[in-house]
């Protein structure tokens, strides 16, 4: 036996489950392979543009798979399957009318001014539209949101580690932290690309299994449904749509005015279209077809994430014995519902099998972590110390400040695991986080790429006054929490709800403070505008290409496919 | 085959990875029918783990032959 398994078994504590000696393999070989992975690498990164930008020779498929599992982090797999526990189909949204729009939408509109611009980063688009005081104050909200985001990833990964595998959870943060901190310090963007499509096979393949399984031991979809409304009555945990007409008749207390404009517009965009983990991958593409393709496949993808998160979520609401509760709860031998998804690995999975599905796991993890600490290595190079600390260096030099960061980043969102434990709701902070910086970020971005007439001025205030105002809402309902009902109008609203409420009303308060300010500020000259704006922008033309080639037929494709899934749920 | 830029293409590894997996995974199924574990997963009859690991299988090896590195 090696060093590193004694070290591994003197670390557990306690375990839900037993790995047999053929899961240790699986999972040892995937940590094999990832840090193989950036060795590997590490001789096709000697530039900037390598390793902060993957050396923009990435093909579609490979951008768009790395952009959707970019996003299968911690939250996607372990809190997205609680959700649905807790919410039953409604966590779907999150997926459906929560990303889809929004990822077609980047794909159709956005990405020609992010991609011809040249930026490095969204915070990069904003200095070249609005300035250098805009780009500062995105910068530095995205590296303080993105190193806690990485916290939270970073504590999820060693919860599951503890309640599946017994480790100890400051051991587990050490090893998984450090793991990828040595294959993207190593290989850079490429390097997290690579992995991020490498995990993007094991989550799927780790993870499907338990569905299909389930679905068998439920009798099917009917079976399930049939199942649920048997043990949970009065309630309806499968309908997508039809409870939505009020906020008491469904388990979330949201009302569908708060899902398609909150989430739906404004969270969903804000995060799809401006946050930089995500839109970084996009524009690693080699060309601009391919990074409008890779967000259409990104989304074909996505629109099938349900099935491997959410259903497993709901299966565990029809077979599972016993009664899962919140995270506060859960003392006494009880299981939290962000314990679903082991739970359902370890119901149906055997040796291998359960080292594969424990594989998916930590996979999504890191590759969530990753992708944090890629972005944040980005936007504290380009961004903050190139732009506000050492202006005039060579390109090697900001390679090496980019490596650096990579275990800085590392490091501070170490920091921030310990924090994240004090939380008691892991999916609630994260949704405040974007509500706070992502949603007015939306808004100024879009009104920058769209309308001609915003002032340098009116961005920054819009951004400033937008964040501002969203974490001035979140302190009014944590000091008073009867208001409540006028943030998310409605008194009986959930944290989630309350959420979406707010990024809803930071977009609005952006935008509206962005367009009066703007107006009584002088514009930039139509010739400081070129190929960052809609109207000041040659777009390539696709006439040329056969019906199947262009990025929008694609696109139409997905939108339906989305439709004909809402209404088959509705 | 290398890629376009000189080095081996993502779906190489993939290859290597999964058909590690799936002989792993499979070999584990096929002990587990000629040994039963005392406390059998639910669903035990199904053998999960030899199709699954023979899923995984032919998948690895269609991209570890299809990606295999070529002499330039």
């Amino acid at each position: 036996m090696s060093p590193v398994f004694h070290v591994l078994l003197f670390a557990t504590t306690e375990r839900l489950l037993s790995l047999s000696p053929v899961d240790l393999v699986v999972i040892a070989l995937y940590f094999i392979m990832v840090l193989g992975i950036g060795f590997y690498l590490k001789r096709f990164t000697k530039t900037g543009e390598d390793f902060f930008l993957a050396g923009r020779d990435m093909t579609a498929w490979i951008a768009g798979l790395s952009f959707v599992s970019a996003n299968l982090g911690a939250l996607e797999l372990m809190g997205w399957a609680g959700s649905a526990y807790q919410y039953g189909i409604l966590a779907t949204h999150w997926y459906w009318i929560g990303a889809i729009p929004a990822m077609l939408f980047l794909a159709v509109v956005m990405m020609p001014f992010y991609y011809i611009s040249r930026t490095h980063s969204v915070p990069g688009y904003l200095k070249l539209r609005f300035g250098e005081s805009s780009r500062a104050l995105s910068a530095i909200t995205f590296g303080f949101m993105t190193v806690l985001m990485s916290g939270i990833n970073m504590y999820s990964m060693a919860l599951v580690m503890k309640i599946i595998l017994g480790w100890d959870i400051h051991f587990s943060i050490w090893v998984s932290s450090l793991t990828v901190a040595a294959y993207v310090f190593l290989g850079g963007l490429l390097s997290a690309i690579f992995n991020e499509v490498l995990q993007f096979f094991l989550i799927w393949l780790g993870a499907l299994v338990v569905s299909i399984l389930g679905l068998v031991e439920a009798g099917g979809w009917h079976g399930m449904v049939h199942r649920i409304a048997e043990r949970w009555p009065g309630q309806d945990y499968t309908h997508l749509w039809s409870d939505l007409g009020s906020f008491s008749s469904n388990p979330m207390g949201i009302h569908w005015t708060g899902i398609v404009l909150g989430l739906g517009f404004v969270i969903s965009f804000g995060y799809w279209t401006t946050d930089f983990l995500v839109v970084q991958r996009v524009l690693s593409a080699k060309d601009l077809r391919s990074a409008k393709m890779a967000p259409v496949i990104g989304a074909a993808f996505k629109m099938a994430v349900p099935f491997i998160v959410i259903l497993p979520g709901l299966l565990a609401l029809a077979v599972l014995p016993e009664k899962l509760v919140g995270s506060p709860e859960a003392v006494h031998g009880l299981h939290s519902y962000n314990e679903v998804l082991p739970l359902m690995l370890a119901r149906y999975c055997g040796p291998g099998l359960l080292g594969l599905g424990i594989t998916a796991l930590i996979a999504g993890f890191m590759s969530g972590m990753a992708g944090n600490v890629s972005a944040f290595a980005t936007v504290w190079t380009y961004d903050i110390y190139r732009a506000l600390i050492r202006k005039e260096a060579s390109d090697l030099h900001y390679l090496s400040v980019g490596r650096w960061c990579t275990l800085l980043g590392v490091l501070v969102s170490i920091g921030t695991a310990y924090l994240v434990m004090q939380f008691a709701s892991i999916m609630d902070y994260v949704q405040a986080l974007f509500s706070f910086f992502i949603a007015p970020l939306f808004g100024t971005v879009i009104l920058g790429m769209l309308w001609k007439r915003a002032t340098p001025a009116g961005g920054f205030w819009g951004l400033l006054v937008g964040t501002i105002s969203s974490i001035g809402m979140w302190l009014w309902v944590y000091l008073d929490h009867s208001a409540l009902r006028y943030v998310a109008l409605s008194p009986r609203a959930k944290d989630m709800a309350e959420n979406v409420y707010r990024a809803l009303w930071s977009w609005i308060i952006c935008v509206v403070v962005t367009v009066v300010v703007s107006i009584w500020t002088r514009p930039k000259p139509e010739r400081e505008l070129v190929n960052l704006v809609y109207g000041s922008t040659d777009i390539p033309s696709e006439g040329h290409l056969a019906l199947y080639q262009r990025p929008i037929f694609w696109a139409a494709v997905v939108c339906l496919v989305f439709v004909i899934l809402n209404i088959i749920f509705w | 085959m290398h890629g376009e830029y000189g080095r081996l293409s993502i779906w190489f590894f993939i290859g290597v990875l999964l058909t590690l997996y799936g002989v792993i995974i499979l070999a584990a199924g096929l002990y587990e029918v000629s040994s039963p574990p005392a406390h059998p997963v639910v669903l035990f009859r199904l053998h999960a783990s030899i199709w699954w690991g023979a899923l995984l299988l032919v998948i690895g090896l269609f991209y570890f032959i299809r990606f295999y590195p070529k002499k330039p």
